[in-house]
């Protein structure tokens, strides 16, 4: 649905994006990640044909974004980062407004508004002004008018930034369904979001796409996925420590608390090895004799990943 | 009553006329989406108290005005061109940038125009649509100034078809004004200096034609020269000349031909200055 290619832009001498390459597919829900400034929102703006990009390409279901700039706009809701609205008009007149503008026949407009206030939650505020609207309710004012035309490409930039945590879950859980016959790309800050609502991810950073996968699949490169927690007795700690240290498969081992009688350690697997390494302590165990109290895998976290990809690519 | 049937005859329904032309270009001729933007502009006129405010400002002003500064009670001949009509563009240079400052610099202030140009439709539809509301706000101004009309006719047997020439021209003067202010409230998010630097653009384009000037251009002398050619593109940008022509009941091609394609060339350029604004 979404095929990005190399897409760059420039802001006089500034790169803004530089070269990023990706595409999402109907049923799919890319989760766009990245520090304050990296490109995310100068990368929504151009796959929306909002900025026309310095170099590259977007198409949207086929259509080329600026070559069939109306063809691929029709196809696409968007949701602006600040999620701007025209003060002087009324919720509905707004939304009335915003399907008339995306070509909703016109008997079908009343439905359609009255769907997207339903599934946004806007109904008491429907007849209320713009202008009197909780910071809330006018983001999700915007994001209405971004479903209203039942679109196949939605494009969220921060769907749920300035929502409580009931709305935050509410809206997570709307973009997972909706992820199911949609092209969706969103941006977050928030990274249980990604976990929570994506079939994949993106980290973007200065311009250029560092991590594309999978959650499960990004959370395996993070540095502490596969570390295995060890708690085990039957021989002195630095015995076990010593055993452990002999696998191919570790790193290295770091003891939390050891006795003449047993270890609690963190073992931490070497490079690309991760899947190996519970198997293998386990059979030291085994063979040793000692009795297992806990064998704990940890599960790579994802702000680790980001904070660690992220922070490294600033340090050069 | 005789007056009031003149008044009818002569002024309500050519006013009719044309209005039911707009609306008919406007359901049947232009697109969907010309049209949704064009009543959003409008509605948004109405629901704030800008519209009202510009009303009662120019109303006020033209209307007293005219009356005490220029003697058109004391004359005997109720000949409203000279008094009434010659003042007008001189207001329409502050009305019309008031009326057109807000149509894209709220657009960029609002961060609505994100959602504008992601929208499926060509700019100059929202370009039109807008430039349209605004050129109907004016519309209605003009309209709403027929007591003066009335009271001319109720004085006295002024030339109806003067006065009439004398709306259509400052009309199109009005469109002018507006279509510049179109141009700089694409450029600046603040209306503020849309609105100045659109006053100031207005009052060049209306003096630009003052007949002074193309006396001073031709006797331009030495080193004076190289100003010919600016001074020439302002005297020949000036509305002044088309505006006298068409008030005298001049229906000229020519002016209108002017009148047209500035604004036309004022359209383009928003476009212009909004697909900068983006890049």
């Amino acid at each position: 649905m979404i095929e990005v290619e190399n897409l760059h832009k420039h802001f006089g001498s500034k790169v803004a994006v530089d070269g990023v390459s990706f595409t999402v597919k109907k049923g799919e829900v890319l989760g766009f990640l990245g520090p304050n400034g990296a490109g995310k929102s100068t990368t929504m703006r151009m796959v929306t044909g909002f900025l026309p990009p310095t170099q590259g390409r977007v198409t949207i279901g086929g259509a080329d974004i600026e070559a069939n700039e109306i063809e691929a706009k029709s196809k696409i809701g968007y949701l602006p980062e600040a999620a701007p609205l025209y003060s002087d008009m009324t919720v509905e007149g707004f939304l009335r407004f915003a399907a008339e503008m995306r070509r909703v026949p016109a008997n079908e407009i009343t439905a359609a508004v009255n769907k997207a206030i339903e599934t946004t939650f806007l109904e008491p505020v429907r007849h209320q002004s713009v202008d009197t609207l909780s910071k809330g309710y006018r983001h999700r004012t915007c994001f209405a008018q971004s479903i209203i035309h039942d679109p196949e490409v939605l494009i969220l930039d921060e769907p749920t930034d300035g929502l409580d945590p009931n709305q935050k879950q509410e809206i997570r859980q709307l973009i997972r369904r909706m992820g199911e016959t949609k092209a969706i790309i969103f941006s977050t800050h928030i990274l249980e979001e990604v976990e929570a609502s994506c079939t994949r991810a993106i980290i973007i950073d200065r311009g250029r796409v560092i991590a594309d996968g999978t959650p499960a699949e990004l959370m395996a490169k993070a540095s502490n996925a596969g570390i295995v927690t060890l708690r085990a007795r039957g021989l002195a700690g630095s015995g076990i420590k010593a055993e452990l240290e002999k696998l191919d498969v570790v790193a290295s081992v770091e003891t939390i608390a050891s006795d003449e009688n047993g270890i609690t350690a963190r073992i931490t697997p070497a490079k690309g090895r991760a899947d190996k390494l519970s198997t293998a302590v386990f059979g030291v165990c085994k063979d040793k004799n000692l009795s297992v109290e806990e064998l704990r895998v940890e599960e790579g976290r994802l702000d680790l990943l980001f904070r660690e990809i992220t922070k490294t690519d600033a340090d050069k | 009553m005789d007056a009031f049937i003149t008044l009818i005859l002569e002024f309500a329904i050519p006013t009719l006329i044309v209005s039911a032309i707009f609306v008919a270009i406007l359901f049947y001729v232009l697109p969907r989406e010309v049209r949704t933007i064009f009543k959003r502009e409008l509605k948004s006129y109405f629901t704030s108290p800008i519209a009202y405010v510009l009303f009662v400002v120019f109303l006020g002003i033209s209307g007293t005005l005219s009356f005490f500064f220029t003697g058109v009670l004391e004359g005997g001949e109720a000949d409203l061109f000279l008094p009434y009509f010659q003042y007008l563009p001189w207001y329409l240079v502050l009305i019309a940038p008031a009326v057109g400052m807000r149509l894209w610099s709220e657009e960029q202030r609002l961060g609505t125009l994100e959602l504008m140009l992601t929208m499926p439709l060509a700019p100059w539809h929202a370009i039109l649509g807008k430039f349209l509301a605004a050129g109907v706000v004016l519309f209605a101004m003009l309209v709403l100034s027929f007591p003066i009309v009335w009271t001319m006719n109720f004085l006295g047997d002024p030339d109806n078809g003067v006065i009439m020439a004398g709306f259509v021209a400052t009309f199109f003067v009005a469109l002018c004004f507006l279509a510049v202010t179109s141009v700089i409230s694409a450029i600046t998010r603040s209306q503020l200096v849309a609105l100045l630097v659109s006053v100031a653009l207005c009052l060049m384009l209306w003096l630009g034609g003052l007949p002074h000037l193309s006396e001073l251009i031709m006797n331009l002398k030495g080193g004076w020269l190289v100003f010919w050619p600016i001074l020439k593109l302002v005297n020949g940008l000036g509305v002044m000349p088309h505006f006298t022509e068409l008030a005298k009941g001049v229906l000229g091609l020519r002016d209108i031909v002017f009148f047209l394609s500035f604004i036309t060339f004022c359209l383009f350029a928003t476009s212009v200055a909004i697909r900068l604004k983006r890049a």
